[in-house]
């Protein structure tokens, strides 16, 4: 009962319950009001068209075809339950043979059944008819005895899944049978998953009835079911189609409404629930009140610019309302200037980077006062042109290299289309370009390596493989957005070197995203530090551990290990959670986890404003001296929640 | 995986073939088991019949000494072990036996029937393959990520009610709307081209909506992936994206589905060779049952059987090479 209501709670699920009631209740009822009339013979009206008297016509007999349909319903229903439960027995007992019979007896079935099932139920259900010969009877057992494999099937995987439980474990080092565990610990389990499959599985056999009554192997007269009906009808199809039609409708929906019933129940115990699921977090419906970035005024008239980004900002929807990951973000990058940007994770770092490569998909919305790449404006302008020029110019390294090539191609033609694409090549002098860019990052013997999968590179090769994708163009930036983190720590130090000395020999910017400070340090020359969204602090790299100014920026640093951490305590963690860029207060972002916070801190957000250095800080309260005791220490275990960690 | 590749490129790529090489042998030898499984259950058939089966299709009026010299001609009277022996050789030398019916070799029949049926049954299933692929990757773009939602609803609830729609029923619909009322296209027997038309629709159709169903799924879970986002960052044209980059990785579920489709395809077909009068072994299988002419119905179900066997096996190596992780993945 719990099921039923569960079941009626959607619409789908009421307008099934009604339809299979419908259904069940016709199957009843016709035969007792309508049965005799149904079978009387009309010899002035054999195979009459509509008309008000017989609203879909009449058999070659004179009998009324509406009426038959209605009267057909219970032969057809009891057929089909019936066919089921010989589906449903016939596929126990293969089922849980293998639990009964114990291993060697079971795996045979098992094997059977396995290839039983590679065959469709209607080739067996009409070699089965021609062991039991033509009749209702007949056809049940056939049609029962087809569907048994795909239920034995399900009773397999259904009671392996049991069988591996500690109860069933339990019972069975206790001592207690094979037979005692099946019906009391087994059995009581896969109830509920059988009952739903036997509900979808009635409307199959249903539609499978029809079918074999409809080529004259199930039903035989005088006894009539729908497939039966069908067939006659077929017969007379140029005088009275709805003879054909009107049995076949009732198939599909009764067929219909055990499917759907069956389908609601197995939705509302859980089975499965599809539908896609927005990885967008609630959005607060509080409008951002951002104050104007202000911008450091060197950036536009150098030639030597690579990259120049403007009060960038990026927002998705939300069912609350949009979500704002970036607020407001500018910053450039010159030639061969290598960049960092840290933060925690939320903090938008990623977003930024991959907004400014253009690979924001919609419904997110990039919006910026300028965003210019190469001297390229790509906010206006024209598509075809930008596809190039990044195509060709602008390399992207992603996190998990493992995940970040197409596992189904070769790795030297997943290189190689980059140049048939944008540098016109033919397919063979591209696979030559990837071979030789293969070689520059270092990955030996590189013409096999290009004819292997993915799969069979190593994690550090592949992300090494991903550098050369970029090189295979002449870049003039390479955006790598967490590029050592899902690798080993012995190979982390391999690809940066390897960024490193192709920085070095081509001139090439590098905007590097990292959650680690001591990564960023080690490889940039400046260091943009992000939380929630915006930019809270911009210095030189070899600042970093002396003239930091922000107290988010210095709580970074403080979480760093070093060879004089103590191994048996604790690591440092900044305190509190990273803000919910869905629910940004009203002042600084940071304020609520900065121990340096006042009033001013809660109630009005810091502007980004550049000191006589050049640097810039968001902060009210910038350089002035921690309070004792921080950073906060707090137990190991809690940071990998908070991804404070910064290893 | 990681194994693999410390090793040198050159061990991995005989690795990986050796590896393709077992799996052909291992799909290989599962098709012989089925096979012999097959073949097996194919004899017992006739001798599980209830009664003698010479008996049951001559009829009571035949005398007794005509239904002795079938029996003995049949080699009905021989030990059963001796029957499947013969039986065996017979299927090795491409003997299938002989109608009670008509006398004629069960081969013979067959290889004339079969034509017009394997062209129905390959003919539905390019045009489901073909309806469904471009189908559900355009719906799967143009219903991601939240997008088009009636555009999905209505999809996904039209593709569940057809697919509930038998194929034979949807043929006597067809005879109806395009035979009996509009009288365009021939509704019996093999001619023409047009004549093929409504058999093919009447079986595409239903595969055709839920393969589109499928690939929908499968595209949306690959349209997200990383390896879609780094040929965005390549700057590949769209069609590249979808077809060279996301489809090959939506295929697996989608082919294995469609192997399934095509073997119930084949199988499919004589309920639709029934509606539409086609002169296939649909309608050989269908009377040889009622005529009780079992050596034909024996012959009749072996083909189709080997015809899904074939067809697995052809599904599963044709997914080994397209997606080389399956060779891995089975055990």
């Amino acid at each position: 009962m719990n099921i039923l209501t569960r079941i009626l709670r959607t619409p789908l699920g009421i307008a099934a319950v009604v339809m299979l009631t419908l259904v069940v209740a016709t199957a009843i009822f016709a035969p007792i009001l309508w049965g005799e009339e149904a079978a009387a013979v009309d010899t002035d009206n054999m195979l009459a068209g509509p008309s008000l008297e017989h609203p879909i016509g009449t058999d070659q007999l004179g009998r009324d075809l509406l009426l038959r349909v209605l009267v057909a319903t219970r032969l057809s229903v009891t057929l089909a339950v019936l066919a089921t439960l010989v589906a449903v027995s016939a596929g126990l007992i293969l089922g849980v043979a293998p639990l009964l019979l114990g291993r060697h007896i079971g795996r045979g079935v098992t094997w059977l059944v396995g290839v039983a099932v590679a065959f469709p139920g209607l080739l067996l259900a009409l070699s089965f008819a021609v062991i039991f010969g033509s009749g209702w009877l007949g056809a049940v057992l056939a049609i029962g005895l087809a569907g048994a494999p795909s239920f034995a099937r399900l009773c397999q995987t259904l009671i392996a899944g049991v069988a591996s439980r500690d109860f069933v474990a339990a019972a069975r080092i206790g001592g207690v049978g094979r037979f005692r565990v099946l019906t009391r610990h087994v059995l009581p389990n896969i109830g509920e998953p059988l009952i739903v499959n036997a509900t979808i599985g009635a409307g199959g056999a249903l539609l499978a009835f029809a079918g074999l009554s409809f080529i004259g192997l199930g039903v035989q007269p005088p006894d009539y079911d729908w497939g039966r009906l069908m067939m006659e009808g077929l017969l007379g199809i140029y005088v009275n189609p709805l003879a054909a039609l009107a049995p076949g409708m009732a198939v599909v929906i009764a067929g219909l409404s055990f499917n759907l019933v069956g389908e609601a129940a197995a939705r509302s115990l859980g089975i499965q629930v599809g539908g896609f699921t927005s990885k967008v977090r609630k959005a607060a419906s509080k409008p951002v009140t951002a104050p104007a970035a202000v911008v450091a005024a060197d950036a536009a008239d150098n030639d030597d610019v690579v990259l120049d980004v403007r009060d960038l900002r990026v927002s998705f929807p939300g069912p609350a309302g949009d979500v704002r990951p970036v607020r407001g973000v500018s910053f450039s990058v010159r030639r061969g200037e290598a960049v960092g940007i840290v933060g925690e994770s939320g903090s938008g770092k990623s977003v930024t980077a991959l907004s400014i490569a253009q690979l924001v998909e919609s419904p997110g919305v990039v919006e910026a006062k300028a965003l210019s790449f190469l001297g390229e404006d790509l906010v206006h302008g024209d598509t075809a042109r930008h596809r190039k020029l990044l195509g060709t110019s602008l390399a992207m390294v992603f996190q998990d290299p493992m995940t970040s090539f197409n596992p189904t191609k070769r790795m030297g033609a997943q290189l190689a289309e980059v140049a048939t694409e944008h540098q016109g090549l033919s397919r063979k002098e591209a696979l030559a370009r990837a071979i030789d860019r293969l070689d520059a990052v270092r990955i030996t013997d590189p013409a096999q390596r290009a004819k292997q999968y993915p799969h069979e590179f190593s994690g550090g090769m592949r992300q090494r493989a991903m550098i050369g994708m970029g090189l295979m163009g002449a870049p003039a930036l390479i955006i790598a957005d967490e590029p050592t983190t899902a690798l080993d720590v012995t190979v982390q130090q391999q690809v940066l070197d390897l960024l490193e000395a192709i920085r070095e020999r081509d001139d090439v910017a590098l905007l590097l995203i990292s959650h680690d400070v001591s990564v960023v340090a080690e490889v940039c020359d400046r260091v943009l530090v992000m939380y929630a969204g915006r930019i809270v602090e911009d210095l030189p790299a070899a600042d970093l551990a002396t003239a930091a100014k922000h107290p988010y920026t210095r709580a970074l640093l403080a979480a760093v290990p070093d060879m004089d951490t103590h191994l048996h305590l604790p690591l440092a963690t900044i305190a509190g959670r990273p803000v919910d860029p869905a629910q940004l207060p009203e002042g600084c972002a940071y304020a609520a986890r900065c121990p340096l916070a006042d009033a001013r801190c809660r109630a009005v957000d810091p502007h980004l404003a550049t000191d006589e250095d050049g640097d810039r800080v968001a902060c009210w309260r910038a350089g002035e001296p921690m309070p004792l005791g921080m950073p906060q220490v707090r137990t190991g275990v809690e940071t990998n929640e908070t991804e404070g960690v910064l290893v | 995986m990681t194994t693999a590749a410390a090793l040198p490129a050159e061990d991995t790529r005989t690795a990986r073939e050796n590896r393709w090489l077992r799996f052909t042998l291992r799909r290989s030898g599962r098709l012989l088991a089925s096979l012999w499984v097959l073949v097996t259950a194919a004899f017992l058939m006739m001798h599980l019949v209830p009664g003698d089966p010479v008996r049951a299709a001559m009829g009571p009026t035949a005398p007794a000494a005509v239904v002795e010299a079938r029996r003995e001609s049949l080699g009905l009277n021989d030990p059963i072990w001796q029957q499947y022996l013969d039986y065996l050789q017979g299927l090795f030398t491409g003997d299938l036996g002989t109608s009670i019916g008509s006398q004629l070799p069960v081969a013979e029949t067959i290889a004339q029937r079969l034509p017009a049926t394997a062209a129905l049954a390959v003919l539905a299933f390019l045009v489901a393959v073909i309806i469904a692929i471009p189908t559900g990757i355009a719906i799967a773009v143009a219903t991601r990520r939240g997008r088009g939602r009636r555009l999905e609803l209505g999809f996904t609830s039209s593709s569940v009610f057809i697919s509930t729609i038998p194929d034979f029923l949807l043929g006597v619909f067809l005879v109806w709307v395009f035979g009996v009322s509009l009288g365009w296209l021939p509704v019996a027997g093999r001619g023409g081209p047009e004549s093929y038309i409504l058999p093919v629709i009447a079986l595409a159709v239903g595969p055709a909506a839920i393969l589109a169903r499928i690939v929908r799924v499968e595209m949306l879970g690959v349209l997200e992936t990383d390896f879609v986002r780094t040929a965005r960052a390549k700057r590949l044209p769209l069609w590249r994206i979808y077809l060279s980059h996301a489809l090959p990785n939506a295929v697996t579920a989608s082919l294995t589905l469609a192997g399934l489709m095509l073997s119930s395809l084949v199988v499919g077909t004589v309920l639709v060779e029934s509606v539409f009068a086609w002169p296939g072994l649909g309608s050989t299988i269908v009377s040889s049952i009622q005529l009780k002419d079992y050596p034909l119905v024996q012959g009749t179900v072996l083909v189709y059987g080997v015809g899904v066997l074939v067809v697995n096996t052809i599904v599963d190596l044709v997914l080994a090479t397209l997606d080389p992780r399956t060779t891995v993945a089975e055990h």
